[in-house]
């Protein structure tokens, strides 16, 4: 017996052309399914390009010449497509399933690329195969025997690693359809009729694959992988291995795959792409359905982690409301289905911070909502002749009494004036501190435009907000302190107060106490901070009040926290979630937060400190322990103001 | 003709003869919370809206019942949906729902 490889070795070719032409007829089904997908793709993106305003389309444009851009982009394609490192934060052995497909996949397609770069290059040409060829090298090429190099065998490793790799990714995917909680993910999404096609044949590709490759691995090499399985299959078949069938089926798996691509959620692969790019410029869906949106919609892998992620999913019956189900009805025209969808939604936007590639499926909701409701009647011309706000005697200067121009204005929000210990801990503070401060609407205000936003209504925000901004513009004040996070979330992204530094009060005490302005006393109370959605997610801000409180007593973790805290229930951007879905809600939030036996649960939002206070908490204090454990709510400025 | 030493101003007066079934159940059909009201009048206490113009959901709601839609949509036409007459409803009503479906049902034409 002739051994199959000896090294060292020089001078004839180390592979055999053994099909000149670079063809052969097996490949027509991946060539079919493959440019069918692609003409798709191409002929999506320019219709997609074409419905992006002119002015967005400079501004993506302009953003790969941006270094700090650029680079962003690179890591976010390497980070986002290829390793998921979003989800191996989360869940280590789904990151692992997902960076392995997707990662070991792009390997094996560059690493085919490089082979016939290497040994064969004239057909890398599109002429001669380009497009097919480095997919079923192996099939195209003997290895001549006694010649391959060192580097030869370093591919030959590299392939069967990296298929093997793939290999581990798709058994994994398997085990998922049927146990996905050890993955760690409890619900997981109804696959389509589409996504069933893609997903079979895609958990066919690589054990065709390697069957494929172990059948031609004595005559076109093979590693630790596929020269074993080839010494099995000579064992069973005898000397002579017939390998067209299973190169064949290998292709007809490939063609099928790419052929239900575009119609399945597989098409997140190449479109996820396009999405980092314009999300990465900085550019914002106008429409729900055309333009960034499409992207958007096309980006979204369906993978379901959104589904544990939405707290309206407490309620199995609430799944079909979920985002990755919005983006499937809006992907197929579904108007019904899409504004039931739309309108439910709580816009805690968890499922937008938790998504792999960061759709922000809320954005698409609220534009989905202006759809219909930005249209409707209203009449704000009281806003114009109304008296402006500040007074002069509303400026108080504790520390000298002198009024002169406020250092700081105080908004507090509708929502805070229906809970006015916020109103007057929020003044003991200030006054414990000297602030010399405004109080904007001491005797109420306007909405600050927040809630009309996440209606829809955006022509009709824009005039609180307009009406608001003069307001404040014209008080000269330096700074703005929010008690509520809905209105600070709208002030901070739409207000444009070009001098004038908005602030959360958390972030404004912390600062306090930092210069040494607030003096606070500790205790030994156990307390647990809510991170409200707007205040958190929505504004990034999840430190500030967490070092104010370890200062007080004794912070305790919740179970989920960041930007994995669920919702209140109350929130206000839900339209048509009812009373009894929402007390469910606020049911599920209180017991994550109380999974450490905190005494009191603090918050920073008037709405969460409403919701929590509310009948909801009764049956959290005694489902948790034996002894009457009170959990008390408190607001963040209540609890400093005791302990200044 | 008798006079009982009073007029009606015709714009005002009740007239359930006007008072459009069909609207009201495809009003009900989209947010039933519409029959919840008491008619206590919490949401108009607190509203936001309220302090510069007459607005009030519980007015509007009657006004629906009265067969007058136009007044009702002029009630709610100045409502900045700031959710504060959702936090007090007794009734737990979705108010601001409530006042979207009345201005999509009754203020499109």
């Amino acid at each position: 017996m002739t051994p199959l490889y000896i090294l060292p070795l020089q001078t004839a070719p180390e592979v055999i052309d053994r099909i000149p032409s670079g063809y052969s007829n097996f490949v027509i089904p991946f060539v079919v399914g493959i440019s069918f997908m692609l003409i798709w793709l191409t002929v999506g993106l320019f219709r997609l390009m074409a419905k992006i305003p002119a002015r967005d389309r400079r501004r993506l444009w302009k953003s790969f010449f941006i270094p700090k851009i650029a680079l962003k982009n690179i890591r976010d394609l390497f980070c986002d497509c290829l390793f998921h490192t979003k989800i191996w934060k989360r869940k280590p052995l789904l990151g692992y399933m997902h960076s392995a497909i997707a990662f070991g996949w792009f390997m094996l397609i560059v690493l085919g690329h490089l082979e016939v770069a290497l040994f064969v290059p004239k057909h890398l040409a599109w002429t001669d195969g380009g497009l097919f060829y480095p997919i079923f090298y192996r099939f195209f090429v003997w290895i001549n025997p006694g010649h391959v190099s060192l580097r030869g065998w370093f591919f030959f490793f590299l392939m069967d690693f990296f298929l093997l790799y793939v290999l581990t990714g798709v058994g994994m995917a398997i085990f998922k359809r049927f146990r996905s909680i050890v993955l760690g993910m409890r619900h997981t999404t109804k696959p389509s009729l589409a996504d069933r096609i893609a997903l079979y044949s895609l958990w066919l590709i690589f054990p065709l694959r390697l069957l494929a490759e172990s059948f031609t691995a004595d005559l076109s090499g093979g590693s630790f992988l596929t020269v074993p399985v080839n010494m099995l299959w000579h064992w069973i078949f005898g000397n002579n291995l017939y390998f067209m069938p299973v190169w064949w089926a290998y292709s007809i798996c490939l063609g099928l795959f790419f052929a239900a691509m575009p119609f399945s959620r597989y098409m997140h692969i190449l479109t996820e792409v396009l999405w980092i790019l314009l999300r990465n410029a900085g550019l914002q869906p106008s429409h729900p359905r055309k333009g960034v949106a499409e992207a958007e919609i096309y980006a979204c892998s369906s993978c379901g982690l959104c589904l544990d992620a939405c707290p309206m999913n407490v309620q199995k019956k609430n799944l079909k409301y979920s985002s990755v189900y919005f983006i499937r009805f809006l992907r197929r025209h579904n108007e019904k289905k899409i504004n039931d969808i739309a309108d439910k939604c709580l816009m805690c936007d968890k499922c937008h911070a938790l998504c792999p590639v960061g759709v922000d499926a809320p954005a698409l909701r609220r534009a989905q909502r202006a759809t219909v409701n930005d249209s409707l009647c209203y009449d704000y011309s009281y806003l114009q002749n109304r008296v402006p706000a500040p007074e002069a005697n509303d400026i108080v200067n504790v520390a000298t009494g002198i009024s002169d121009a406020p250092e700081v204005m105080y908004f507090a929000g509708c929502m805070t004036h229906l809970t006015p210990r916020i109103i007057k801990s929020v003044e003991k503070v200030f006054k414990a501190a000297s602030v010399n401060y405004v109080f904007a609407d001491r005797d109420g205000g306007i909405c600050c435009g927040r809630p009309l936003m996440l209606a829809g209504k955006t022509s009709a925000a824009r005039e609180t907000i307009s009406a608001n901004r003069k307001m404040i513009l014209d008080s000269g004040c330096r700074t703005l302190v929010l008690s509520c996070p809905i209105c600070y979330k709208i002030f901070k992204d739409e207000y444009n107060l070009k001098g004038i530094e908005v602030l959360h009060y958390t972030q404004y005490i912390k600062r306090l106490v930092e210069q040494g302005r607030l003096k606070l006393s500790s205790c030994d109370e156990r307390l647990v901070y809510h991170d409200p959605c707007e205040l958190g997610r929505g504004c990034g801000v999840y430190e500030e009040p967490r070092k104010v409180l370890s200062q007080v007593g004794t912070l305790v973790p919740a179970a989920k926290e960041g930007d994995e805290s669920i919702c209140c229930g109350g929130s206000l951007g839900s339209l048509t979630l009812d009373a009894r879905d929402r007390a469910k809600i606020t049911e599920s939030s209180l017991v994550n937060l109380v999974a450490n036996n905190p005494q009191t649960i603090v918050t920073a939002c008037p709405l969460c400190l409403m919701t929590f206070s509310g009948p909801a908490l009764d049956t959290v204090s005694h489902n948790s322990g034996e002894e009457a454990t009170d959990v008390k709510v408190k607001d963040f400025a209540e609890v400093i103001s005791q302990r200044v | 003709m008798v006079d009982f030493g009073f007029g009606l101003v015709p714009s005002s007066r009740i007239n359930l003869d006007l008072f459009d079934r069909e609207k009201f159940e495809a009003l009900a059909a989209l947010e039933p919370d519409v029959r919840k009201c008491m008619a206590c009048g919490s949401c108009a206490a607190v509203c936001t809206a309220g302090k510069f113009v007459r607005t009030s959901v519980r007015d509007a709601i009657e006004e629906l019942f009265n067969a007058h839609p136009d007044k009702a949509l002029d009630l709610l036409k100045s409502c900045q949906l700031c959710g504060k007459c959702t936090m007090v409803c007794p009734r737990g009503i979705n108010t601001r729902h409530l006042i979207l479906s009345i201005a999509k049902i009754y203020g499109t034409k």
